[in-house]
């Protein structure tokens, strides 16, 4: 007897949900530090956020591969992602179009496919789940989408990130680009955006 | 100037009344006419060119219900942006009562039941051929670009396999070369339309053929700008904010065209004149090409040398 996985609801409203999350997604992603949120009106399933079920519901398919982080391979996620996005799910972060994983797991952002300078395109595209989100601080964003700078929290991201972010960024116009979730809320730091972080006494 | 118009109502020479019925939506097609699949795939192409300003990310571009060279590119990049909540609005050349502007807007209106309109402070998405609105656009707007050719370099290269190449390698010489034979040849740079722009200090890239004169409206505008090409399959975007420069030379800086004459209907001294043909003998005058702002400005008062008053008749 095969084990059967109860597999949660997606979208309440396809059409309109996937275009919903999608702009969110476009706004932070053309305003980077912007905190938008989104959500599938229907709670995924444990450990996925709101936010990171809807930008994969509107966006991840069977034309792109996903990579999940060890904390995410569990079968009410593949169940509900296999069946809701009709998406592979593959081992090597290499060959993913998408990643999901966590700020405290993120793999060396250098694991991920990073394009190359002909198709900076054939890049992975990580959601990242964090503890926290907020405007009030921490880091100084600044680069394109812009206007002078902008201020961002970020709570729960591994030692050495944003060592990785700038090595990543030197690689333009290859690189990943990252987007954090924190419940419903989503910012994305597209490979373009610098990131200052506070400077330690 | 004091050329006076025959025509007696005196509207914008492209004004049309406005659609007083509004347009039932039909049944039968997904939201914004294309399939979710189609959507996701493009909309997964936005997002690359949102993250690599200036960059023609390929996509699998569909056959639309309208020959290329209408629009097809900036429909799709529409489509698969637009939402119930949005206002549309759409311009050729300025104007949003040509048939390609009416057209595209009754498409939206038809297969997504959009509000549309005809004033770009009101619009939260503006689909262009070839200009860009006189008033400034804010962040709450998206402006979205009808691309012939979206390759800056094809003209001079027209291998596709040559120009990846010299884009990946930020190897733009012929770029330059090719204006300075024209400085060579004519003493000045003689693009007026499609002069090519560097994006954020990387990508040469296409303005499409808007006038040189809507080239630094591109620079750090407020708004996120989205390139669609139907026929040649590629999105591109250029981010709120984003540096955009025109290519020049230090002793040959770039520079803007310039009218001896104004608006004949509103006077505007700013915007960028049509020439307009008004009889069989020679008589000609010139007005906006942004029949908005001119529409805008004679409400307000303005008036040119070369027509009467604004009236409530005038229609809008």
């Amino acid at each position: 007897m095969t084990q059967t996985v109860g597999i949660r609801p997606g979208f309440s409203d396809p059409v309109m949900g996937a275009q919903r999350s999608f702009r969110a997604v476009l706004d932070a992603m053309s305003r980077p530090g912007v905190i938008r949120s989104t959500s599938t009106g229907n709670p995924p399933p444990v450990p996925l956020s709101e936010a990171t079920a809807a930008i994969c519901l509107g966006l991840v398919d069977h034309d792109t591969p996903l990579w999940l982080a060890p904390a995410f391979d569990r079968p009410e996620v593949t169940a509900f992602l296999r069946f809701h996005c009709g998406c592979a799910i593959i081992d090597r972060p290499a060959d993913a179009a998408f990643a999901i994983t966590t700020g405290a797991d993120l793999p060396p952002l250098g694991d991920f496919a990073l394009g190359d300078d002909a198709y900076p395109e054939h890049s992975t595209t990580v959601i990242v789940q964090v503890d926290g989100l907020g405007t009030d601080g921490g880091l100084t964003l600044s680069g394109p989408g812009i206007e002078t700078t902008h201020r961002l929290t970020v709570e729960g991201v591994r030692a050495g990130l944003w060592d990785d972010w700038a090595a990543n960024r030197e690689l333009f116009p290859r690189g990943v680009d990252l987007i954090l979730v924190h419940g419903a809320k989503l910012a994305a730091l597209p490979r373009t955006v610098a990131v200052d972080t506070p400077k330690e006494d | 100037m004091s050329t006076v118009i025959q025509h007696p109502s005196a509207q914008h020479p492209s004004a049309a009344k406005t659609e007083t019925t509004p347009v039932a939506m039909i049944e039968g097609y997904n939201f914004a006419y294309l399939d979710e699949q189609t959507k996701r795939m493009i909309r997964r192409a936005i997002l690359k060119a949102v993250a690599v300003p200036g960059y023609q990310v390929p996509f699998g571009s569909r056959e639309m219900p309208l020959p290329y060279g209408w629009g097809t590119g900036g429909i799709q990049v529409t489509a698969a942006v637009i939402g119930p909540d949005d206002t549309l609005k759409v311009i050729d050349q300025g104007a949003d009562d040509t048939t390609n502007a009416v057209n595209i807007r009754r498409f939206f209106a038809k297969t997504a039941g959009v509000a549309t309109t005809e004033k770009t402070a009101d619009a939260s998405i503006i689909q262009t051929r070839h200009r860009i609105p006189e008033k400034p656009l804010t962040e709450e707007q998206i402006l979205v670009y009808q691309v012939p050719i979206p390759e800056p370099l094809r003209q001079l290269e027209a291998r596709e396999t040559e120009t990846r190449k010299m884009h990946a390698l930020e190897e733009y010489g012929v770029m330059h070369v090719s204006l300075y034979e024209d400085i060579a040849t004519f003493g000045r740079i003689t693009r007026s339309y499609n002069y090519p722009v560097k994006v954020a200090d990387r990508y040469v890239m296409a303005p499409s053929p808007i006038p040189k004169f809507d080239n630094p409206k591109m620079n750090r505008m407020p708004a996120l700008q989205l390139f669609g090409a139907g026929r040649e399959k590629r999105i591109y975007a250029v981010p709120p904010y984003t540096k955009v420069e025109s290519l020049d030379f230090e002793d040959h800086p770039f520079t803007i065209e310039s009218w001896e004459e104004n608006c004949a209907l509103c006077g505007a001294t700013d915007s960028y004149l049509d020439e307009v043909v008004i009889d069989d003998k020679g008589g000609k005058m010139f007005v906006c090409s942004d029949s908005d702002y001119c529409q805008e400005r004679r409400e307000a008062g303005h008036v040119g040398d070369g027509g009467p008053p604004h009236t409530e008749s005038d229609g809008r």
